[in-house]
């Protein structure tokens, strides 16, 4: 058997190694995603990845792609669970889109709008979270943490310098600064850094570009996000190039 | 101090009107009047009861959100709003605007005015004027000036539409864009776009030269009762140009006492808390601003077009200058004193809302690439205030060494306003209630007074046209005596 499956009746072709999710992006099919980032290992935590595969759920970017699987991607039941996965996430935080320097350019509003979201749906946390202000060209709005995790590997794997973490368990799960005063401003954090460009929210900021971009001109302004896969070389993980 | 009908002597002996919510106004807004058993009025007061909180939740945010958040105040000027905060965060990164950005802001302002004063005049109080105050009420809307005058409401849609572009073009969005930047605009007019209005802004400059010119017959038709309706005396403030010119998005505050008297002239808006206090008062969540050196009972003031058009020296576009002028000298003079005169002198801003559009849009540098002032001394105040559609619009931030904002207060243009508004309906309610029956059509008049001065109550969007209205009537010991309703569909009943 050939190095083929199907999505949604599609074929796929993968090369061994790739996880479903990798397969399907190379092919040009989309997956609504927050977690995954094509440069780190994948991480199977945000869930809106998942789909059927072989009439089970399973997170595409943990699965690795074999031969004859059938999968479900696109459909009613499967986007319907993404649906209230994003709800949930815009409810645990405090994601005020109207005045969100990210807007237009943000993975979970865009992935909101790909998937209908209409309304929170769920009763607001309104969490009491904290603006780190301390450094000098960075700012952290907590606010809007989806807890991806993505600054802590990108700090870790690429920057090697463990400037972000997860601490406290379940509801408490949160993000926090390593160091000792758990101000940026305190760590060597800089804005050059990996971990300073890969945050999917508004968390990460540059300091006073803000709104520079108009409306019209930004990322999802141009097309929605279902219609901008992030197509990929077939090519092993080891050696993974965004085209 | 207690202004004049502001309180009653004997407020548990009186019967209690209440108009709540005022309508075809933006936000809400209540009114009550306490009546005697003779129908005699003790008491009227505009409350505006709700509470927004923008000054707190502002705080702790970074200054370039500033002017895309607070802009959310309002759906019907956001533009003053985003400019006004733009402004304040300019003196904050101690920046001079680069023509191209000062230009394009400009021009989104007078788009916003020309929109903004289409709305009021078509919209919201045509109704009255072309009807009469105690019309048939099921006719007094908007969809009545549509069936019985389909041109004039056709201008005044498409003269609104057009300042929605000029806005849309300019900040990205017909309603609450990001246009506007600290240090500048993060774009410029495309040519395309130029060319877009250039098409149309001569018609436009046509039809509100019509409106100044409908407002003034109207005034002809019904020059007593015009003249009369709420007329207070009162003293004025707004921004004029170093010349002296109207000029609505930058100069320094003038102001005058009633006689006309200048009371201080081109002073820098960056201190206006050394002539500008506000107080507060128990029935309502509208703070009183007041001149600092004459106090809360002699210092109240009124602003907004009736003023601005008043107090400049001229109007630096030809068409609307002229209109100025005959109005000033209209009846030796009344019209400009007459509340009902902000109609009149809001048709002539907006004609010199167009005229300054064409000229914007005739200058290259509306369409140039130097969208961004280089930073400046930093400072950690910055005021910014400009010429709303309402009224004089002060916006005052502090911000520290790592870009946050700490504090925040606004006084916004209908603030300014309050006392005048409440002159207003105690001498409408003087006028025409006293000792008379209350009709719904008579409580309309209280509502036409304070239309005139086309007040956002709450700074926000509200559903027009749908507001229901209750009005009862409560003998002194509380027993229900009338009731009339009118629901959301614009239906009364009485019960």
């Amino acid at each position: 058997m050939s190095n083929v499956f199907t999505i949604d009746g599609q074929e796929i072709p993968f090369e061994p190694g790739q996880s479903v999710m990798q397969a399907a992006l190379t092919a040009g099919v989309f997956v609504p995603h927050l977690c995954y980032h094509p440069e780190f290992r994948p991480h199977g935590s945000c869930k809106l990845c998942t789909m059927k595969v072989n009439g089970r759920p399973a997170t595409s970017c943990t699965t690795p792609a074999a031969a004859g699987m059938e999968v479900e991607n696109n459909t009613t039941e499967i986007n319907d669970k993404r649906r209230m996965l994003i709800q949930m996430l815009l409810v645990e935080g405090n994601h005020f889109c109207p005045s969100c320097e990210k807007s237009g350019n943000c993975k979970l509003q865009a992935l909101g709008y790909a998937l209908g979201v209409m309304s929170p749906h769920f009763t607001e946390f309104f969490p009491d979270r904290p603006v780190d202000f301390s450094h000098p060209e960075m700012l952290l709005d907590f606010n809007r943490c989806i807890l991806c995790e993505l600054c802590i590997r990108a700090s870790a794997e690429v920057d090697k310098k463990n400037v972000f973490a997860l601490s406290g368990r379940g509801l408490k799960k949160h993000l926090i600064v390593n160091a000792e005063s758990g101000r940026l401003a305190d760590t060597d954090f800089a804005v050059t850094d990996k971990a300073a460009e890969v945050c999917p929210v508004g968390v990460i900021l540059r300091k006073r570009h803000g709104f520079a971009v108009p409306i019209g001109q930004r990322t999802y302004d141009l097309k929605p996000i279902n219609e901008q896969v992030e197509r990929f070389k077939p090519v092993t993980p080891a050696t993974k190039e965004k085209v | 101090m207690s202004f004049e009908l502001e309180t009653a002597t004997n407020p548990e002996q009186l019967r209690r009107l209440a108009i709540d919510p005022v309508s075809r106004v933006e936000g809400h807004g209540k009114v009550t009047i306490l009546l005697d058993d003779d129908n005699h009025v003790h008491q009227v007061r505009l409350h505006i009861v709700e509470f927004r909180g923008f000054e707190r939740f502002i705080q702790g945010r970074p200054y370039w959100e500033v002017p895309v958040m607070v802009q959310r105040l309002c759906g019907i000027c956001p533009v003053s709003h985003h400019l006004a905060a733009s402004k304040a965060m300019d003196m904050v990164l101690g920046v001079k605007l680069t023509p191209t950005a000062e230009k394009v802001r400009r021009l989104m302002h007078y788009g916003q005015i020309l929109q903004s004063h289409a709305l009021h005049f078509f919209h919201l109080s045509s109704p009255d004027l072309l009807f009469g105050f105690g019309s048939d009420m099921a006719k007094r809307n908007v969809v009545g000036v549509i069936a019985a005058a389909p041109e004039t409401a056709t201008k005044g849609v498409l003269l609104r539409k057009f300042g929605q572009e000029v806005i849309r073009m300019t900040a990205g969005k017909r309603v609450h864009g990001t246009g506007s930047v600290p240090g500048g605009v993060n774009k410029s007019l495309s040519t395309e776009d130029r060319e877009a209005l250039r098409k149309d802004i001569y018609q436009m400059v046509a039809w509100s030269r019509e409106a100044v010119h409908m407002i003034r017959a109207l005034f002809e038709s019904n020059l007593a009762e015009y003249n009369a309706f709420g007329r207070f005396t009162a003293q004025s403030m707004g921004l004029v140009r170093a010349d002296g010119a109207m000029d609505l998005y930058h100069g320094g505050l003038r102001a005058r006492d009633a006689s006309g008297k200048t009371l201080f002239d081109h002073f820098d808006y960056g201190r206006y808390w050394d002539v500008i206090a506000e107080e507060v008062k128990p029935w309502s969540y509208m703070k009183f601003p007041f001149f600092k050196n004459q106090g809360p009972d002699d210092g109240w003031y009124r602003v907004g077009p009736l003023t601005r058009v008043a107090n400049c020296d001229f109007i630096p576009t030809p068409l609307a200058d002229r209109e100025r002028q005959e109005f000033l000298a209209y009846d030796s003079g009344s019209a400009a004193g007459a509340t009902l005169g902000y109609h009149w002198a809001r048709m002539i801003e907006m004609l010199h809302a167009a005229e300054t559009i064409k000229d914007l849009l005739n200058d290259d540098d509306i369409v140039g690439t130097d969208l961004m002032a280089p930073l400046g001394e930093r400072q950690e105040r910055g005021v910014g205030v400009i010429e709303a559609p309402r009224g004089t619009l002060i916006h005052h931030y502090r911000v520290n060494e790592n870009d946050e904002v700490f504090r925040a207060n606004l006084i916004v243009s209908t603030t300014h306003n309050n006392q005048a508004m409440n002159e207003a309906i105690r001498q409408v309610a003087r006028q025409y209630f006293d000792g008379r029956e209350v009709t719904e059509g008579l409580l309309n008049h209280i509502e036409v007074a304070i239309r005139a001065f086309d007040p956002c109550l709450s700074c926000a969007t509200h559903a027009l046209g749908q507001m229901p209205l209750e009005v009862e009537i409560v003998s002194r010991d509380g027993t229900p005596l009338d009731r009339m309703m009118r629901d959301a569909r614009g239906i009364c009943s009485r019960n």
